[in-house]
């Protein structure tokens, strides 16, 4: 479960002063249920994103995710979480398996479970075929399964993604959407971040908008549909943030 | 600090480095070969061109000394000149190198030497070339020995003894055993590449690790792992050091090797003998190695920090890259003759480590300097490594954009 409570973050840039990349942002996902963050660039995803998964500390207000405190037990949430972004990439003169490993060490986990889970993993992606080569000659779609393995390697119950799509082909975006969908299957807490209208009306069971720092509104797709009074998610959106601007 | 992490991040690191060809050429291509074909190359080709031009019989002409045919005929007797036909445009010959020497001799030289007045001969020479100065050596010399001569006929026509012009003489020999004396020729060397090499060792891996970690995006994957953060540093910090250490024992066993094969040569070739060659003590050697060992640790936590406050490897070059100054600044002061040890220099780091560890090959050991210099270089490491460390906490360096 991901409790966020008044998440602030600002940031203080020498020539634009004081950035309010988030303020006062308050969210709840419940296990089995994806939560799709939507947002423009630059509306605050990545930062609330990151406050969650410990990478950076908040301003103001606090968040538990798996039950930890982000600010007091920060290294038990990341204990608990799979983060996965576009912008993250692979050890290129690591082999996949070599990947896999390395992130299951991290995590506490013995050899014998990281090799059982990589077995496991190799069979659910089909990655067999290129397990052992260096991921530097990978395809895109080889590299987008590696790090699907390497972020489920120690069976995180929460699992947040970050503009997973982005810059990804339609095969491998698929991969991805099915993998978002196995995870919610399984019962894990999922916060998914995108600017693609299409992805959250697919995907999600919960949507916030995002627009300038500040979450503006949130619901089933339904319900926005309702109190929004349009079909499409993008008339929504531009509806939403439109109102702010 | 959970040292099972840190192991896991170093032994990862270490694998990845090892699949890197940069690293690996910086690490022990350039320390292994560079070195040793440099200092035995350079060593080789200038002995060849030195040989060459001592082996040469330099040309000379005579100006003037027409009327002094005794002074010619022995001046022309002499094997190691070769006395050419003198032209107008003497100097200009000099210039050009075609002549490496003249020699004026003055109207009357010979009748002035039997009357016993004064008179002086004129050497005219290219001030700075080799084979020119060979040639003037030669005919001072000659000259040299031609007045002793003289000296020792008129003392033997007024039978007096030669003691009478040279009561005594003065004569030095060498009492410092060997490595002092290759203490003090190439003992300031030592540490100074020893320094260079464990910065420059550490530089690739420190940038690659730290900033290549971040353009190529895996820095945020790693961060979001549950270890924390000082296991982190800890773990790279040991890879760069490993890395900075690794160049300094390579270029250690090279500089070994590069001095027996040299020796070797020289001693085959007849030039010199092995006594003749720079002897160190090697436990000095040794020690050097482990004064370098706190700079070896402080050059890789200030390249750690300084590397990953940016946001690119080419970033982190134009950072790191001008600090090499800053490491050869310090060594060559240390190398400047006059500069000795004391209390005050044996603070000032890489300045005090080069400086001990000229006396170090000399087989000095100065245990109060030497204390306070290992102590204080383990203070700035342990300084710069906190420094790495609390980098690596802020989020306005790691997430720099």
């Amino acid at each position: 479960m991901i409790e966020a409570r008044h998440l602030t973050k600002t940031f203080r840039d020498k020539k634009r002063g004081e950035i309010h990349a988030t303020e006062a942002v308050s969210f709840q996902v419940v296990p089995g249920q994806i939560y799709g963050l939507l947002g423009a660039n630059g509306a605050g995803k990545t930062t609330t994103l990151r406050l969650l998964a410990t990478l950076l500390q908040p301003t103001a207000g606090s968040a538990t995710v798996a039950g930890f405190d982000v600010v007091r037990d920060a290294q038990h949430v990341r204990a608990h979480v799979g983060f996965l972004a576009a912008s993250t990439a692979l050890y290129g003169r690591l082999t996949a398996r070599e990947t896999i490993a390395y992130f299951g060490k991290l995590n506490g986990m013995a050899a014998e479970d990281i090799q059982h889970r990589t077995q496991r993993l190799a069979d659910e992606l089909d990655m067999h075929e290129f397990l052992d080569r260096r991921c530097d000659k990978f395809s895109t779609g080889m590299k987008q399964k590696t790090s699907i393995a390497r972020t489920l390697i120690h069976d995180p119950v929460v699992m947040i993604f970050d503009e997973p799509t982005v810059g990804l082909d339609v095969m491998a975006a698929r991969t991805i959407v099915r993998f978002v969908r196995d995870c919610r299957a399984r019962g894990k807490t999922v916060i998914y971040s995108t600017h693609v209208m299409s992805e959250v009306e697919k995907l999600c069971d919960v949507i916030g908008i995002i627009h300038g720092g500040r979450l503006l509104a949130e619901g089933t797709l339904e319900q926005l549909r309702d109190r929004f009074g349009e079909q499409e998610m993008e008339e929504i959106f531009v509806k939403v943030a439109g109102e702010e601007g | 600090m959970n040292w099972k992490n840190i192991i896991t991040i170093y032994l990862k690191e270490l694998r990845d480095m090892l699949r890197d060809r940069r690293t690996l050429i910086s690490m022990i291509v350039i320390p292994t070969l560079v070195m040793p074909g440099l200092v035995l190359g350079i060593g080789f080709v200038s002995y060849k061109i030195v040989n060459q031009a001592r082996s040469t019989v330099p040309a000379v002409m005579v100006l003037g000394g027409e009327d002094s045919p005794k002074a010619r005929a022995a001046l022309a007797a002499n094997q190691r000149i070769k006395i050419i036909p003198t032209t107008a445009d003497w100097k200009q010959r000099i210039s050009d190198k075609k002549v490496r020497a003249a020699v004026e001799i003055p109207s009357g030289f010979d009748a002035a030497i039997e009357r016993g007045a004064p008179t002086a001969i004129k050497i005219y020479n290219y001030e700075g070339e080799m084979r020119s100065g060979f040639a003037v050596g030669e005919v001072r010399r000659f000259f040299t020995q031609y007045r002793d001569k003289v000296i020792a006929a008129r003392l033997a026509e007024r039978s007096l003894p030669v003691t009478l012009i040279r009561p005594f003489d003065v004569n030095s020999e060498n009492v410092a055993p060997p490595e002092k004396v290759g203490g003090n020729v190439i003992g300031g060397l030592i540490p100074y590449f020893f320094l260079l090499l464990s910065f420059t060792g550490a530089m690739y891996p420190a940038m690659d690790l730290t900033a290549g970690e971040k353009e190529r995006g895996t820095m945020e994957a790693i961060l979001s792992s549950p270890i924390a953060r000082i296991d982190l540093v800890l773990g790279k910090f040991f890879m760069v050091l490993t890395a900075s250490l690794s160049t300094v024992l390579f270029s250690l066993v090279s500089m070994g090797l590069t001095f027996v094969i040299g020796g070797a040569m020289l001693a085959r070739s007849g030039a010199a003998q092995r006594a003749a060659l720079p002897s160190l003590d090697p436990f000095g050697l040794l020690a050097v190695v482990g004064m370098v060992l706190p700079m070896a640790v402080l050059f890789s936590a200030a390249l750690l920090t300084i590397s990953l406050f940016a946001k690119s490897f080419k970033e982190a070059q134009s950072y790191v890259s001008p600090l090499i100054i800053v490491i050869i600044m310090p060594a060559v002061v240390g190398l400047l003759p006059g500069v000795e040890l004391n209390a005050r220099l044996a603070l000032v780091p890489i300045l005090n480590v080069s400086l001990v560890s000229k006396e170090l090959v000399s087989g000095v050991w100065h245990w109060n300097y030497l204390a306070l210099i290992f102590g204080s270089s383990c203070v700035y490491a342990a300084i710069a490594l906190a420094l790495a460390v609390r980098m690596f906490n802020r989020e306005d360096v790691i997430f720099r954009t």
